[in-house]
């Protein structure tokens, strides 16, 4: 397995390169070093030295890929591209177009990402398979039908209206809890309650349709005729042989997501004010700082793939039968 | 309520006695609630102190004084650092009064034998101007560990390495701090640094055209930064530009005359930032810990930022060595009864820490306003008919909802304009021939502004006249301040001109129902705008239709903002809109926005219209050197009336801000000039907890109800499952 792990760490380098050069490419095909100099610059009174000595002093002034003024080597390792990507597998995200350390404010990010992408996580992870064998276990009646209606129609609402109608109904109405905000240690609880409630009221559609589904593939099998045959009761069939070998697909779907849970979500950290990750590659696109677009990029390609060895070694730990072989 | 639910729940007999004693539980847990407020977002301690809240959207960029420009990274600053003038907080029109400085300065205008030369005189003569600048003594610095020293009298924290700074992470982390007093050094300082390599200040260009020496101090210090790694220690550079004279004395010298260079006085550019602090920051290590000037600014304001994590919050707090200045004792008639001078005479500031939160999303903000959250907010769109109804006479007024909450409104037109221009350079637009300006007149009569601020603006703004908004010195009101060209004077107001007028304008264009005479091809004009989501798209349908009543077809080319500015700084543009904030309260600062030395495509200036008028230019330049007068106006009257001739923009129309506060929020007043505002408002702590409180309460009785249901609706199910296991089913 070790071979294996070692074998994928190999191939994930040239898929970061890819990744790297098309977002290289992407970004400067929209801006070019003279937007991003105006952008940090200002609208007013800015003269074309001074966007020269702002590109120059952050090493924008260079070719982007090929310098042919340079001899051997420096063709290429002169150039912005070379500049901006060697460092990063490094993992030394340098400073922001603005003077930032990269690597210290996701660091100070990351945290409030996951302080709701966990317990949203597990909390999904409780309810929606709790909902998924209930619907599962009345199966063809009229829990079943309405469950699936339910949750489609859950899934088929926006995530926004979740946010709003949350905010509205449990902050504004009853005024249980701060409509946004963030706080450290134990004070943090109360900012939290609302996005978690969300998040996994939100998730509750399509994680209980899933899991629905994979519950019903289980029970089908032989095994679980089997069982019953033997006498045991529906509950124990469901709880303690379903459920079990249910969880593989299940663990995989959630091993996967995990690394990507540093990445924090967008919309939600932006409704709820909450000091996360999920806002800092949008702002940095909107501010149009190359060093943080690449940066968080590389970022989650880097978590992505780690993800997915992980998906592959829990494989090998929920069923004896997988073996990762070199 | 809760005896029923549980009768009913009984009933059923599937709750045991525990959840009884949740629910009475609950009960008693509802009338704890009137002592607190489950929603509120800040500590219950700090109900009780004097506290301004605020929201800011996004992180300010900049907090270092050479490089901050934006608005919202002045509502910081402003209150950190004090440069040597400031606007009278009360006075309209705006006034400049000293700050840090002990008078206004006056402008010494010297001949090229440096022989002083009277007030008046021509700007060709002038060749250098002095601002000679007396600073009050006594003012210290906010405590920071840059001025602190060991007891041998040296600084503890100068001379740093990265070991030292191995358990720093933020600058609170040093122990030590200390202060000193200002000094005219660091206003000199500060000049020097517009120039600094490394710091990018937008007005170094600027002002490099105007402080002598100032743009070759920045090619020496560039020079000098590509050789030296380490410190650059400015007071080692001479600089005829700024020099000092005494302690508390320093002067400003100009390569000619610009008057206008005193409100510059009043920004945060002039601001000192003592030697210190400067060499504190460029240790080495501090850079990559974020501990830099632009992050923790020093400054010797009424406040000082204690907290930067503009990712949740910003706070400042009030300043321990503040010299503490007085609350204006004068103001505009008005303001007596209004109760803006009720604090005159008193020590400021008046309010102890300001709190800014993030809030990203408006529609949070706005729902924490009215929770008493927020002390303040502005109306964006979609609340605007919550909070604003138009009465009979038309004028704005507050709805009940806000006015049983005693929210209070404000309004002030802002010193800006917002204008859709023509690129002169362009054939069919452009230029200077008679077919071209009654085609850009037609144009204007048919564009309703009216319309637009109806609409678009929620009716906050009126149309312009001119680039002169209100209260700027040279704006007219009443007939005399109208554009003949596209209003006329009916019952005592202004009248957009009928469409049939820029029919026949159009016409006379060449243009006969929107064709070409010549050709007999359809006029087709193109439009450069931003792409600015879906919201955007209504505008532009109604630009559409504005042209479409001249049966012009009108063209949107609508790209990124990169691609627009690209387009505006090539002249490839041929209309496009844009807008101007005054950087100070003078006609110099819009009437420059047509002078054709600043065209945009020539010089990267801000006449992005590149409109040449000799005759303007000329009067420009006279107009730029005259003190506020009769002759001045006259000027601009002659001005304002080529402009309209001549028709380079369709004025478009002047934004109105409109504000809301709470009852407990003092000295509202707003001064859409200064920056520098917290120190003179007022927060009544005691009624702000009350009206939360009251605001607040929190109601459990849904949430109950909710989960009663959930567990009954559990019944049919476990029915279902009892019979399945009975072999029922």
């Amino acid at each position: 397995m070790f071979a294996y792990i070692i074998r994928r760490v190999l191939y994930a380098i040239p898929i970061l390169i890819g990744v790297n050069i098309i977002t290289f490419v992407l970004f400067f095909v929209v801006n070019s070093p003279d937007d991003m100099a105006r952008l940090h610059l200002g609208d007013k009174y800015v003269t074309p030295e001074a966007i020269v000595k702002w590109k120059t002093e952050r090493g924008y002034e260079k070719p982007l890929f090929w310098n042919s003024d340079k001899t051997g080597l420096e063709k290429f390792s002169d150039t912005i591209f070379f500049d901006n990507s060697v460092k990063l597998f490094a993992f030394n995200f340098g400073q922001s177009d603005s003077g930032r350390d990269i690597g210290y404010d996701i660091q100070q990010r990351m945290w409030p990402s996951l302080a709701i992408a966990v317990p949203v996580m597990l909390l999904g992870l409780l309810i929606n398979i709790s909902f998924a064998l209930l619907v599962a276990f009345f199966r063809a009646t009229y829990i079943d039908i309405w469950g699936v209606v339910i949750c489609v129609i859950m899934m088929s609402i926006s995530g926004l209206f979740y946010i709003i109608g949350g905010q509205f109904v449990i902050s504004k109405l009853l005024h249980l809890v701060p409509i946004s905000g963030y706080d450290t240690g134990l004070e943090a609880i109360k900012f939290l309650i609302l996005p978690v409630i969300v998040g996994v009221i939100g998730g509750i559609g399509s994680g209980t349709r899933w899991y629905r589904t994979i519950f019903l593939e289980e029970i089908n099998k032989d095994y679980v005729r089997t069982a019953r045959a033997k006498g045991l009761t529906e509950l124990t069939v469901h709880y303690r042989h379903v459920l079990q070998n249910a969880l593989i697909p299940i663990l995989t779907g959630v091993v996967v997501v995990l690394p990507l849970l540093f990445m924090g979500s967008l919309i939600t950290e932006s409704f709820f004010s909450i000091p996360g990750l999920g806002s800092y590659t949008i702002d940095a696109i909107n501010r149009q700082d190359f060093a943080i677009v690449r940066s968080m990029v590389f970022l989650g390609s880097v978590l992505y793939i780690i993800g997915l060895i992980l998906t592959d070694i829990s494989y090998t730990l929920v069923d004896p039968r997988v073996r990762l072989e070199s | 309520m809760t005896t029923i639910l549980i009768k009913i729940i009984n009933r059923f007999k599937l709750v045991s006695q525990n959840i009884q004693f949740i629910l009475i539980g609950l009960f008693f847990l509802c009338t704890a609630c009137e002592q607190s407020a489950w929603n509120n977002p800040y500590p219950d301690s700090d109900s009780d102190k004097s506290i301004y809240y605020d929201s800011f959207s996004e992180r300010p960029k900049h907090l270092d004084p050479a490089s901050s420009y934006s608005e919202n990274e002045a509502v910081i600053i402003g209150q950190i650092y004090e440069p040597p003038l400031q606007y009278h907080f009360l006075k309209r029109p705006y006034e400049l009064i000293p700050l840090s400085a002990i008078e206004l300065p006056q402008a010494i205008y010297l001949d090229a034998d440096a022989n002083e030369l009277p007030a008046d005189a021509a700007n060709e003569d002038v060749k250098q101007t002095i601002y000679r600048i007396s600073i009050k003594p006594g003012i210290r610095y906010q405590p920071h560990p840059a001025f602190a020293k060991n007891d041998s009298g040296k600084y503890v924290y100068h001379s740093l390495d990265k070991n030292d700074l191995r358990d720093i992470n933020v600058l609170s982390d040093f122990v030590e701090s200390g202060t000193r007093e200002l000094v005219a050094e660091d206003f000199v300082y500060q000049i020097k640094r517009l120039v600094k390599p490394g710091i990018h200040s937008p007005l170094a260009g600027f002002m490099s055209k105007y402080i002598s020496g100032l743009h070759e101090l920045g090619k020496k210090l560039q020079a000098t930064a590509k050789d030296k790694k380490e410190f650059i220690d400015l007071r080692e550079y001479p600089f005829i530009g700024a020099e000092v004279i005494d302690r508390y004395t320093y002067e400003i010298r100009l390569n000619q005359k610009y008057p206008q260079f005193i409100y510059w006085l009043s920004m945060y550019f002039f601001s000192p930032v003592p030697w210190e602090v400067d060499l504190f920051y460029s240790q080495p290590g501090m850079k990559e810990k974020n501990i830099t000037l632009d992050w923790y600014p020093v400054g010797t304001g009424p406040y000082m930022l204690t907290a930067n994590n503009p990712n949740r919050h910003m706070i400042l707090e009030r300043n321990p060595n503040y010299y503490g200045a007085s609350y204006p004792e004068t103001g505009e008639t008005s303001d007596q009864e209004q109760g803006f001078l009720d604090m005159a005479g008193q020590t400021m500031p008046f309010i102890d820490m300001a709190y800014y939160s993030l809030e990203k999303e408006a529609i949070p903000e706005w729902n924490k306003f009215l929770q008493g959250y927020f002390d303040t907010s502005g109306i964006l769109s979609d609340s605007f008919d919550q909070a604003i109804q138009f009465g009979d006479s038309g004028d704005p007024e507050l709805t009940p909802v806000m006015k049983e909450k005693d929210i209070k409104l404000l309004t002030a037109i802002r010193p800006s304009t917002y204008y859709m221009g023509f690129n002169m350079k362009d054939k069919v637009v452009g230029g200077d021939s008679e077919r071209a300006r009654l085609l850009r007149r037609a144009i204007s009569i048919a564009v309703d502004y009216e319309e637009f601020i109806s609409i678009f603006a929620n009716g906050r703004g009126i149309p312009a006249q001119g680039p002169l908004p209100p209260g700027i010195f040279g704006y007219v009101e009443g007939e005399a301040g109208v554009n003949p060209y596209v209003y006329d004077w009916v019952n005592g107001k202004p009248k957009r001109k009928s469409i049939e007028d820029a029919k026949q304008t159009l016409a006379e264009a060449g243009y006969p129902d929107g064709r070409d005479s010549e050709t007999g091809e359809p006029l087709v004009l193109y439009f450069d705008t931003v792409t600015a989501g879906a919201g955007s798209k209504s505008v532009l349908n109604w630009y559409r239709k504005q042209f479409e009543k001249l049966n012009i077809q009108f063209v949107i080319r609508a790209t990124d903002y990169n691609r627009f500015q690209e387009k505006v700084r090539k002249g490839t543009a041929q209309i496009y809109s844009w807008g101007w904030n005054a950087d100070y309260p003078d006609p110099e600062n819009f009437m420059f926005l047509l002078y054709g030395p600043n065209a945009k495509v020539e010089t990267s200036g801000e006449n992005a219209s590149n409109y040449q008028n000799a005759e303007f230019d000329e009067l420009f330049i006279k107009m730029k050197a005259l003190p506020n007068g009769p002759r001045r106006q006259e000027i601009i009257d002659q001005m304002l009336e080529i402009a309209r001739f001549d028709s380079p923009w369709l004025w478009g129309f002047h934004p109105k801000a409109y504000s809301l506060y709470h009852a407990w929020y003092g000295n509202a007043k707003p001064n859409l000039m200064a920056r520098n505002t917290l120190k003179y408002k007022t927060i009544d702590a005691k009624l702000r907890k009350q009206k939360r409180l009251e605001w607040n309460k929190p109601v459990i009785m849904p949430v109950v109800i909710v989960l009663v249901f959930l567990l009954i609706s559990t019944i049919p199910a476990m029915v279902t499952y009892r019979r399945r296991q009975q072999g029922k089913v």
